[in-house]
């Protein structure tokens, strides 16, 4: 089993592409799609989209299905659900942390330079 | 990678910056997503050393998270790493890395979180273990 970590890895490295991000963006628009379909918008040739989907399925983005002759895609939400969820945890998490943090830091600064002003004046 | 990175400006000059992310009574102000209090912080601030921080949430929950420095070099970069306790990710470990520039009289603080795969996690232990040998070896060198 593919752990935790090294899933939202592929999610995140699937998404670093412009191209893979394109073709998430056509899914989020259509409930699937085939494989030419896909290729159209984003100006591509055929075997550089199925590389692409290559990488989102594995990174388990998408899923392919054939019906027929034709090749059906499919976008597949947990993963990337589970990805935005660890980034919002930490975001939250750090942002309220660190705006503190410079409050904190401003206040001793502040202290710190008092007794130089009293001493100049 | 998986990660996260914010950037704040603050209005202190980077020593005092450096000293609220390390020392125990400067954590006790700031570590944790809400206003709810620090109930205590442990640190060793030095290649090898831990730290430790539980604190309770405005929802009355506690959380406790700990780590190791992999870098200290005061009073512009941190490395650390980080997991939490007593909870069902505790086996996942992430890396802190904290880079701190003087400007203006002030500092500019990137934060990155990270969550490392399993090879890359295990590189850092290695990383952050060659670190301290080599600061035993300088020691004894010096002896």
């Amino acid at each position: 089993m593919v752990n935790y970590t090294d899933r939202l890895d592929r999610v995140f490295g699937a998404l670093v592409s412009p191209a893979r991000r394109a073709i998430l963006m056509r899914l989020t628009q259509t409930d699937c799609a085939s494989i030419s379909e896909l290729a159209q918008p984003v100006a591509m040739t055929l075997p550089a989209v199925m590389k692409h989907l290559d990488v989102l399925e594995q990174a388990r983005l998408i899923t392919r299905a054939k019906t027929g002759r034709t090749m059906f895609v499919r976008l597949s939400p947990k993963p990337m659900a589970e990805a935005l969820a660890w980034l919002r945890h930490y975001e939250q998490f750090w942002s309220g942390s660190l705006d503190r943090l410079v409050a904190y830091a401003e206040k001793k600064e502040a202290r710190a330079r008092k007794p130089l002003v009293r001493k100049t004046g | 990678m998986t990660s996260l990175t914010l950037v704040r400006r603050i209005a202190a000059r980077p020593s005092i910056v450096f000293d609220a992310l390390t020392t125990p009574e400067g954590i006790a102000h700031w570590w944790g997503p809400d206003s709810g209090p620090v109930l205590f912080a442990e640190t060793d601030v030095r290649i090898g050393g831990r730290f430790k921080v539980r604190f309770r949430m405005l929802d009355s929950t506690e959380h406790e998270s700990q780590g190791e420095y992999l870098e200290v070099n005061p009073p512009e970069r941190l490395v650390m790493t980080w997991r939490w306790l007593g909870r069902e990710d505790e086996d996942e470990e992430s890396r802190i890395e904290i880079d701190l520039r003087p400007v203006n009289g002030g500092t500019e603080l990137v934060f990155t979180h990270a969550l490392l795969s399993s090879e890359e996690s295990r590189k850092a232990h290695t990383e952050g273990w060659n670190g301290a040998l080599d600061k035993l070896e300088k020691y004894l060198g010096s002896l």
